[in-house]
């Protein structure tokens, strides 16, 4: 009966490696404390910060989100050469985040960025129990009370989506879009929302089919995925995924039209491709770690749900994202339109998400009148707004 | 437009064709008693080595050459630990599907930017206008086309040829074997080799024939499907192919719904494949456990191996 010996073995080897684990995570911020206080000489969180760490859930090298996170990290490398960055990627975004977080500052960091969505509750963990280390984290939103040495922050990456959907809406011939995302997420919600908004604003007839991998990069699933919108005549395609390549080389070998997201990919394209959004981190991270250093981090504009967009002015300079450039086929007339769109949200009174706008099922999501803040589009896109073709997946 | 089974079912013979060459390659591994979860890395290396070699040399073909290579270089690695030095098999593969994992990676950043001339669907002109079946059977890569061959001549050289008594009692009663003057080693070895190349080739239809891409960890688990299907397939070609199928035509469905606007749980649409292999082990575990050769129940119930 070899097999009934595993059971007690396991129990036991897995008993040991929690224990192991627990007395790790138990030491580190004692040791961090000590270091932290005699380099910094202050008690503001990240002051003086020597070490900067950051944490990616997806590989540095993915042309996608985690490449844009990782250039930005290199980016605070050069601009600040007395300061040492440690990268870790591939974190999972469970404990593992809260092991490598504690690990990187149990070396001395005195900064640290959470980057993907779902490292937020580990870094809020990492936060509490380190106040002299300012925590960030990437495109998540706290609830409730922030912490003095914590802060999210995100661009509003649904302003040039909205315009590519107007290259989209004007593109079509079939007026059915496609859009291949991984969770839904509010951030993939608003997403597919703006582009939807965008498509209508200029064609009502246009609507957007959505169809979720639940993977933030599974070429398989996404070819599929791919194949299963341009079978129903889908005629533009869009993502929202880690890794792009397969879905835009989907899209170019049938001919169809595609609107990029994370990187300009117009290269795997060069008939097909439209527009599309990609990131540029380094202005944002830099600004983040000089006030850190500063020991200005407490009562900042970081030390908040931070968001940035064509409508804060005073920061395009930090802006994350740029809208890519465009394809052959997309003409004067529509760049004059999206030109003026942009000009239209960069205005007080608009916004792609400026009502009235009405969910799927009829309930209105935003009001007509003043669009509402950053931080209420984020919170209100849990649903799809109508023209959107498609059921959000329920747990 | 398309209906709704065809796609799926086409979908299922696409997606699944990289897990059924994992499956036959395991198949003829497990039939000489050695398990290889290390199908998971095979897959890998082959997808690498696949993009890497039809980008860098503008052939698909040798890019397959090259998926194959790998397949069989990684599982040589697995072979030579247990069986020279008679490690345990299940650690044994993982450690080797780990090792993949970095060596990919390692290498593989180069590639992820890199194109190639992917295998375009190729309908086969007759065969592709019967009904339903033809969209589904005939209207694919070249190297779904070779997996309808392999399937068939696994099962002749496992069940219909010498090779395959000899290294079924490789697997069964390596003893015996030895007994009548054979060398079970270099047949083992031949096996687990054979069955990475296999896996390689699966690896290279992901990339450079249905994805079209390289990415870090692409393969998803494919592997460890494949092996799941070979067990519960009861190590038979036939069944492992309508296995492969299944799991391939399960991956399929999601999206063919979610695209015509149909709501259904995609959370729940996104575990049927694994819950099948679950719901299938348990219905048929015992029989198929009565079934495994005798090599293989010293690894899965943990009596020293050899």
């Amino acid at each position: 009966m070899p097999r009934r010996r595993i059971g007690p073995l396991l129990a036991t080897a897995i008993a040991v490696a929690l224990l192991a684990a627990a007395c790790g995570t138990n030491q580190t911020p004692q040791e961090a404390v000590a270091s932290g206080g005699t380099a910094a000489g202050g008690a503001a969180p990240g002051q003086g910060a020597t070490k900067v760490g950051f944490i990616f859930v997806g590989p540095k090298d993915d042309y996608g989100y985690n490449q844009a996170a990782y250039e930005g990290s290199q980016a605070v490398a050069k601009k600040f050469p007395n300061i040492e960055v440690l990268t870790a990627e591939n974190v999972p975004e469970d404990d593992n985040a809260t092991r490598t977080m504690e690990s990187m500052i149990s070396k001395g960091a005195t900064i640290i960025f959470a980057t993907s969505y779902g490292h937020l509750d580990p870094a809020m963990k990492v936060a509490a129990a380190n106040p002299n280390v300012v925590v960030v984290q990437q495109g998540n939103l706290i609830k409730g009370p922030i912490l003095p040495n914590t802060g999210t922050y995100f661009g509003t990456v649904y302003e040039p989506v909205f315009l590519a959907g107007i290259a989209a809406g004007k593109s079509t011939k079939t007026n059915k879009l496609g859009y291949v995302y991984a969770f839904p997420i509010p951030q993939t919600i608003a997403n597919i929302n703006a582009f939807e908004l965008g498509a209508k604003s200029v064609n009502p007839q246009a609507q957007t089919y959505v169809v979720n991998t639940s993977n933030w990069c599974d070429p398989g699933k996404q070819s599929e995925a791919a194949k299963s919108l341009i079978s129903q005549g889908v005629d533009v395609i869009s993502q929202h995924q880690d890794c792009t390549a397969t879905i835009t080389k989907e899209a170019e070998a049938a001919g169809i039209k595609v609107v990029g997201y994370h990187a300009d990919a117009s290269s795997l394209a060069p008939n097909g491709w439209l527009t599309g959004s990609e990131w540029r981190w380094s202005d944002m991270f830099i600004d983040i770690v000089q006030t850190s250093i500063d020991g200005k981090f407490t009562g900042s504009k970081y030390n908040a749900n931070f968001r940035v967009g064509y409508k804060s002015p005073a920061d395009q300079g930090k802006n994350p994202f740029d809208q890519s450039k465009f394809g052959p086929s997309v003409d004067d007339a529509t760049k004059a339109a999206i030109e003026k769109a942009k000009a239209d949200i960069m205005s007080a009174n608009g916004s792609p998400f400026k009502g009235p706008i009405k969910a799927q099922d009829g309930t209105e999501l935003f009001p007509a009148g003043v669009p509402a803040d950053y931080a209420t589009i984020e919170d209100k896109n849990t649903v799809f707004v109508e023209g959107v073709v498609g059921q959000i997946p329920k747990s | 437009m398309m209906d709704l089974a065809t796609e799926v079912l086409a979908g299922g013979v696409r997606g699944g064709t990289s897990i059924l060459f994992a499956g036959l390659g395991e198949t003829i591994s497990e039939r000489a008693g050695v398990v290889n979860l290390g199908t998971e890395g095979n897959l890998l290396v082959g997808a690498l080595a696949g993009y890497a070699v039809a980008s860098t040399t503008g052939s698909p073909w040798a890019g397959v050459i090259a998926g194959a290579v790998a397949g069989g270089m990684l599982s040589a690695i697995h072979a030579y630990f247990v069986l020279d030095r008679k490690t345990n098999q299940l650690a044994t593969g993982l450690v080797v599907l780990f090792l993949a994992l970095g060596l990919t990676s390692m290498f593989g950043v180069a590639y992820i930017k890199a194109t190639i001339n992917p295998f375009e669907a190729l309908t086969i002109p007759g065969l592709s206008s019967i009904p339903f079946l033809g969209p589904v059977l005939f209207d694919q890569t070249i190297l779904t086309y070779l997996v309808y061959v392999l399937v068939p001549a696994t099962w002749w050289l496992l069940f219909r040829s010498r090779w395959g008594v000899v290294l079924r009692a490789a697997g069964e009663r390596s003893n015996v074997l030895a007994t009548y003057g054979h060398h079970v080693l270099p047949v083992q070895y031949l096996a687990v080799i054979g069955g990475g190349m296999l896996a390689g080739i699966g690896g290279a239809q992901l990339s450079t024939a249905y994805t079209n891409a390289w990415y870090e960890n692409m393969t998803q688990g494919r592997g460890f499907i494949a092996v799941a299907v070979v067990i519960f397939a009861g190590r038979e070609p036939f069944k492992v192919a309508a296995g492969s199928l299944l799991f391939g035509a399960a991956l399929a469905l999601a999206p063919a719904l979610q695209a015509r606007g149909i709501g259904i749980n995609q959370f729940a649409l996104d575990v049927v494949p694994y819950v099948l292999t679950i719901v299938v082990l348990v219905v048929f575990g015992k029989r198929m456990a009565a079934q495994q050769p005798e090599g293989l129940k010293k690894v899965f119930e943990g009596a020293p191996a050899g």
